[in-house]
C-alpha cells in the first residue's frame, strides 16, 4: 500500500516535471509587477517575448552579459535599467547602483569592465540638485571600479509619467583570461560559495520605503565586484565554473538557474548561509526568506570541489569577500533542483518564486 | 536570534522525534490535521516531516485565510477597486488570488489603484492622506486579524474619517472545523490547534471537539519544535486514552483568550447567517460582517457590488485538499494545470496554502531528497 502510494506520487511528480519543461508562454494580457521581480514570471516573459523575437546564439544562454570576439579581442557586453525607490537609501543611491550593477554583470562574465554608457529618463519637476547628487555618486562608483562613463542620453517625460529618475547603464569589458564561465558549467562535486552576507540590499530598500515601521542598522551592500572576481580568478582560475551576482530573486534564484542550466542538483546548508541578524530579523517578521532577497554586491561562485578552500581563502582575503562562505555542494540527483538542509535538520526544495516575495498576513 | 533559535534546535528535535516514534503503536497509523496555514508553512519551511515516522501523516486544514476566500468575493473586491475614485488596500498575499476575472495584480495592471499594506491602520493612514479618494481595506483572515480590522473601524469612527471603509471577509475557525468533523469521508486522530487564532479566542471553544467528537486537540505555536511537541502531546493523549484540549503555546495563548480584542470585534461586527468558503461551500455562522451601527464603514453597503457566485473550477479539488481527504499531489490538476504561476485553486496561491507549500517546498519525493542531502 505504502509502496504503490509512493510510486503514484513519483509518477505525479514526474508529470509535473514535464509540465515545467514545457515552452514558456505568457498568459497575462498586461504586464504585472511580477514580470519585473526576477522570478518565474520574469523568466517566462523574457523567454516567450524577447528570446522569441531576438533569438541568437549569444542571447540564448541568458547570462548576465553576452561574450563575443571582435577584432581579435574577446569582449563582454551587458545592460541594465534601474528604477529603485527611494532613489537615495542607506549605503547608496540609484547612481552607484547603476554603475556597480553593470560593472558586476561584466565582472561575473570574467571580463575586466572598461566603458559604460548612462541613459537617464527624468520626470518633469525632478530636482536638479538630486540629479547632481546621483551623477556625483555615479562618478565616484566609476572611479572606484576603474571604468569610465563615455556616452549617454537624457530624456524628460511629463510629470506623473515616471517616478523621478530612471537610469539605464550598458557596459563593455575585455576578457583577458581563458576562464570559461557559465551557468551550464556546474558539475557534481563542485562547491557553491557566496561572497558575503545575503539580503542586505533588499531589506535596506524595504525598510527605507518607511512602510514597515521597522528600524534596523542596515546599509545596502552595493559594491563593484571586479576586484573580488579578479582575486578569485587569480587564485582558482580554471577551477571556477560559474559566477553570478545575486541581484533580483536573490541567491535562491541564481542557484535554480545554475541547477537547471547544468542539469545538476544544488544542496545548500541553511546553517552555512551568512545572514546578518538584522536581515534575518526583518525577514522573520515579514515571513520572507533571505535567500530570495536581492543583493547588489554579492556573488555566487561555483568552484571545483578540490579548489573550494583556495577559492574561499581568495574571497576572504578581499575586503568585499570577508564574509564569504561555502554554502553548499553540487550533486548529480535530482537534476534541476535546489535543495536546502534546514538548520532545524529537515530538508526542503528551494524553487524560483513567481514574483516578489509577498509578506504573509499572519 | 533569541526567542527563535531556541525553538529550532536540531538536537532537541532529534530527542523529541525519538519520543514520538516511541509513542507510536506498532501497526497503527495516525492522521493529524494542522488547522492553521501558518503551521503548514512552518512544517514545509523547516522540513519537519523528516522527523516523523511513516506512521504519522499530517493533513493540512482549512486555516489559510487567503485560500478560503471564494472567487466571487475576489471579483466583488476587484469591482470595488475598479471604481475611479477608489484606492483598494490589501495584504500582500491577497494580491495574486484569482477571482473569476483575474487577480488584484491583473486589475492593478489594468489601471486600478491597489496598494499593499501591512496593517489596516496603514489603510486608514492612506485614507487620511487622500481625502478626495475612497479607501477600501480588503479585510481577510480568521479571528487573528479581525480585531485589528475592528480597532481600525473604531479609530476611523473616533477620528471622523469618512472616506475609509472595509470589505469584510473575516471568517471564524470553529464552524470550519465542525464542517470537517461532520464530513463523512474523513478520518482524523487529532488536531494541531491554531496558535494565533487561539491568542484571541482562547482554548475553550475547542472543547466540543474533545468532548463531543472524542478527538484530542493541542493548541500549538509556530516554531518547528512547537509543532513537534504538540504532535508528541497528541500521541501521549491517544496512548493514555485521553481526549482533551491542551495548550502547548501557553507562552502566548491565554486559556480564556483576549477579552479586549473579542470585545472590539463584537462591538463592530456580527456573525453572518452563512458564508461561502472556497472548496467547502456554504457554512452557517462562519463569517463576520460589519454591524448596522458602523454601516458607514462597510464597503459592502457603500458600493453596489455584483455579488455573483462563481463556481469553483470543475477540475479543482481544493475542497478535498482543504478537508484533508486528498494530499495536494493527488489532485488531478496539481502541478500541471495548477501551479503557483497559474493557480486554479486558492490552495496554490498563498505560501500558506497546502498546495503551494507542497509545490514549493516538498514537491520532490522525500526519499530522493533525503538521499541527495545525506
Amino acid at each position: 500500500m505504502t509502496e504503490t502510494r509512493a510510486t503514484r506520487e513519483e509518477q505525479v511528480l514526474e508529470r509535473i516535471d514535464r509540465a515545467r519543461r514545457r515552452r514558456a508562454r505568457v498568459r497575462e494580457e498586461h504586464i504585472t509587477m511580477a514580470h519585473g521581480a526576477g522570478g518565474k514570471a520574469s523568466q517566462t516573459l523574457i523567454e516567450a517575448v524577447f528570446l522569441d523575437a531576438f533569438r541568437n546564439p549569444l542571447l540564448e544562454p541568458l547570462e548576465d552579459g553576452a561574450v563575443f570576439g571582435a577584432g581579435g579581442a574577446r569582449l563582454a557586453f551587458t545592460t541594465d535599467s534601474y528604477v529603485v525607490s527611494p532613489l537615495f537609501f542607506p549605503g547608496g543611491d540609484i547612481g552607484d547602483l547603476a554603475v556597480n550593477g553593470t560593472v558586476n554583470d561584466l565582472s561575473v562574465c570574467g571580463a575586466r569592465p572598461l566603458y559604460l554608457s548612462a541613459g537617464f529618463v527624468l520626470e518633469e519637476g525632478f530636482p536638479v540638485e538630486d540629479l547632481r547628487r546621483i551623477s556625483a555618486s555615479m562618478a565616484r562608483a566609476a572611479a572606484a571600479a576603474g571604468v569610465s562613463i563615455v556616452t549617454g542620453d537624457t530624456k524628460v517625460v511629463q510629470r506623473g509619467k515616471a517616478d523621478g529618475c530612471y537610469v539605464t547603464t550598458a557596459g563593455v569589458g575585455l576578457l583577458e583570461r581563458d576562464a570559461a564561465l557559465g551557468v551550464a558549467h556546474a558539475r557534481p562535486g563542485d562547491a557553491v560559495l557566496v561572497s558575503g552576507p545575503v539580503g542586505e540590499h533588499g531589506v535596506t530598500i524595504m525598510l527605507a520605503r518607511g512602510e514597515l515601521d521597522i528600524e534596523a542598522d542596515l546599509v545596502s551592500d552595493t559594491a563593484p565586484l571586479n576586484g573580488l572576481v579578479a582575486a578569485l580568478l587569480d587564485a582558482a582560475g580554471g577551477a571556477v565554473r560559474c559566477l553570478r551576482d545575486a541581484t533580483r530573486g536573490g541567491v535562491a534564484t541564481i542557484l535554480n538557474e545554475i541547477a537547471r542550466a547544468s542539469g545538476v542538483a544544488v544542496v545548500v546548508e541553511e546553517d552555512a548561509v551568512p545572514v546578518r541578524p538584522a536581515v534575518r530579523g526583518a525577514c522573520e517578521l515579514l515571513g520572507i526568506d533571505p535567500l530570495y532577497v536581492a543583493c547588489e554586491g554579492r556573488m555566487v561562485a561555483v568552484v571545483a570541489g578540490e579548489a573550494a578552500d583556495a577559492a574561499l581563502a581568495a574571497l576572504r582575503g578581499h575586503p568585499l569577500g570577508a564574509g564569504a562562505a561555502i554554502v553548499g555542494r553540487v550533486r548529480d540527483d535530482p537534476p534541476g533542483l535546489v535543495l536546502l538542509k534546514t538548520a532545524f535538520g529537515g530538508t526542503r526544495i528551494i524553487d524560483v518564486l513567481v514574483g516578489d516575495p509577498l509578506p504573509r498576513i499572519c | 536570534m533569541r526567542f527563535v533559535d531556541e525553538y529550532r534546535d536540531a538536537d532537541t528535535a532529534r530527542a523529541l522525534a525519538a519520543r514520538i516514534a516511541g509513542l507510536c503503536e506498532p501497526g497503527r497509523t495516525y492522521k493529524f490535521m494542522e488547522v492553521c496555514g501558518g503551521h503548514t508553512h512552518t512544517i514545509y519551511k523547516h522540513g519537519l516531516e523528516d522527523y516523523l515516522p511513516e506512521a504519522i501523516t499530517l493533513v493540512h486544514g482549512p486555516g489559510c485565510p487567503v485560500c478560503v476566500i471564494p472567487m466571487g468575493r475576489v471579483d466583488d473586491a476587484i469591482h470595488i477597486a475598479g471604481q475611479p475614485d477608489v484606492i483598494m488596500t490589501s495584504f500582500g498575499d491577497m494580491m495574486r488570488v484569482p477571482g473569476g476575472h483575474g487577480s488584484f495584480f491583473d486589475s492593478s495592471a489594468e489601471g486600478a489603484d491597489i496598494r499593499m499594506v501591512y496593517s489596516p491602520l496603514d489603510a486608514l493612514k492612506i485614507a487620511r492622506l487622500n481625502p478626495d479618494r475612497r479607501v477600501v481595506f480588503m479585510a481577510i483572515g480568521f479571528e487573528t486579524t479581525a480585531p485589528s480590522t475592528a480597532m481600525t473601524i473604531l479609530r476611523a469612527a473616533a477620528e471622523g474619517v469618512r472616506n475609509f471603509s472595509v470589505f469584510c471577509n473575516h471568517v471564524t475557525i470553529i464552524p470550519a472545523i465542525k464542517a470537517i468533523l461532520d464530513s463523512p469521508d474523513l478520518r482524523l486522530d487529532g488536531f494541531i490547534g491554531p496558535g494565533h487564532v487561539s491568542t484571541i479566542i482562547g482554548c475553550r471553544p475547542y472543547e466540543f471537539i474533545a468532548r463531543g467528537y472524542g478527538k484530542p486537540l493541542v493548541v500549538a505555536g509556530f516554531e518547528p519544535l512547537d509543532i513537534l511537541q504538540s504532535i508528541y502531546m497528541l500521541l501521549l493523549q491517544l496512548a493514555e486514552g485521553r481526549s482533551e484540549v491542551e495548550n502547548q503555546y501557553a507562552r502566548v495563548v491565554p486559556w480564556a483568550g483576549n477579552v479586549k480584542a473579542l470585545r472590539a470585534v463584537n462591538e463592530v461586527m456580527e456573525l453572518r447567517p452563512y458564508f461561502e468558503w472556497r472548496g467547502l461551500g456554504f457554512i452557517s455562522h462562519s463569517a463576520l460582517r460589519v454591524r448596522d451601527e458602523y454601516a458607514a464603514y462597510d464597503a459592502e453597503r457603500l458600493f453596489d457590488i455584483p455579488g455573483n457566485r462563481v463556481a469553483d473550477p470543475k477540475a479543482c479539488q481544493c475542497g478535498e485538499v482543504l478537508k484533508g481527504v486528498l494530499k495536494p499531489w493527488e489532485c488531478k490538476v496539481f502541478g500541471t494545470a495548477c501551479t503557483p504561476e497559474t493557480p486554479i485553486g486558492t490552495c496554490m496561491v498563498s505560501s500558506e496554502g497546502a498546495c503551494a507549500a507542497y509545490y514549493n517546498f516538498g514537491r520532490f519525493s522525500r526519499q530522493r531528497v533525503r538521499e541527495a542531502t545525506r
